[in-house]
């Protein structure tokens, strides 16, 4: 009994330090919300930097949420919102780097990488079968 | 041969790969700013030590300056604070404080206790001026050029090294402005 309370107890305690990042927050519609959500899942936490602001709970966090949400009731864009944080900390806030220049390894990289290994492996396969048939021939 | 030099070579590339991963891992912490090169943003705060008055950024224009942000809250900012305090003797432009995210009392305690270098401090307990300028941890360093534009970020306690650096450039924005 002593035992399923506890386990109870930590399970609780570990929901409330899982929200405790969250404020709470109301909106004037479920896309706002919406929009609300998707933006601090997808802008990096600058002094933590591999969490989200979502789930921070640096203060520095805390106050980018807030610019988040009044940025969103104030009727700017997510383009908009995005772009204060990329004038500010610059491409790294964001989870989603952008198409340029210097991403291209980032983003085609793992794409050329699965074509050599493709072609490697197809090489590979095809040099083997001949040489099975080489040997049923001999 | 050949078969065996392969996997070999394979191998031996990874491991540069990541010997220069792991030692450039201090420098990717680092975020370079967007902001060298911009104007400083402007802005309009009021003085630590005194309430009523209001400083703001056309105050300061003309000439160099130095933006040190800081807070009684951050334990890095006690380690730099002796050589803060060196670059306020030593260096014959404004330093100014931004003391970010931070409660008056707590501030001005933390002044009286370790000392106080800089010319004046500007009072951000917000931190909106700290968001635009892009902090994120503080201490940070801030060159500015006699035109208010944003020359270099120093990100964390300012360090032996570092410091013969910062004063640097300082003297060449100071010779930048005087020509």
């Amino acid at each position: 009994m002593q035992k399923t309370l506890m386990i109870l107890a930590l399970f609780l305690s570990s929901l409330v330090a899982a929200e405790s990042a969250i404020e709470p927050r109301s909106f004037n519609s479920e896309v706002q919300e919406t929009r609300y959500r998707a933006l601090i899942g997808e802008l990096r936490c600058t002094v933590c930097q591999n969490e989200p602001l979502e789930s921070s709970n640096a203060p520095l966090a805390a106050d980018l949420r807030e610019q988040v949400y009044v940025q969103i009731m104030d009727g700017r864009s997510d383009f908009e919102i995005r772009q204060y944080m990329r004038d500010r900390y610059g491409d790294f806030v964001l989870y989603n780097p952008p198409l340029a220049g210097h991403t291209m390894i980032l983003w085609f990289g793992p794409i050329v990488l699965l074509l050599i290994g493709l072609i490697t492996g197809a090489v590979m396969i095809r040099r083997r079968r001949r040489m099975l048939a080489d040997q049923q021939k001999a | 041969m050949t078969r065996m030099l392969l996997p070999l070579g394979v191998f031996v590339a990874l491991v540069v790969l990541l010997l220069a991963g792991l030692q450039t891992a201090d420098q990717r912490q680092v975020i370079d700013s967007p902001l060298i090169g911009k104007p400083v943003p402007d802005f309009s705060l009021p003085s630590l030590h005194d309430e009523q008055r209001s400083i703001a950024l056309a105050d300061l224009l003309g000439q160099p300056f130095v933006i040190n942000v800081w807070g009684s809250w951050c334990p890095s900012c006690r380690v730099e604070h002796p050589l803060i305090t060196r670059m306020g003797r030593e260096i014959d432009v404004p330093l100014v404080g931004l003391n970010w995210k931070d409660e008056r009392e707590d501030a001005l305690r933390w002044l009286t206790q370790f000392g106080d270098a800089w010319d004046f401090h500007l009072f951000d307990n917000p931190g909106n001026f700290g968001i635009d300028l892009g902090v994120y941890g503080a201490p940070e360093t801030f060159l500015v050029d006699h035109t208010g534009t944003i020359r270099h970020k120093h990100i964390g306690p300012v360090t032996a090294q570092s410091y013969d650096d910062l004063l640097d450039r300082i003297r060449k924005l100071k010779t930048e402005a005087g020509s």
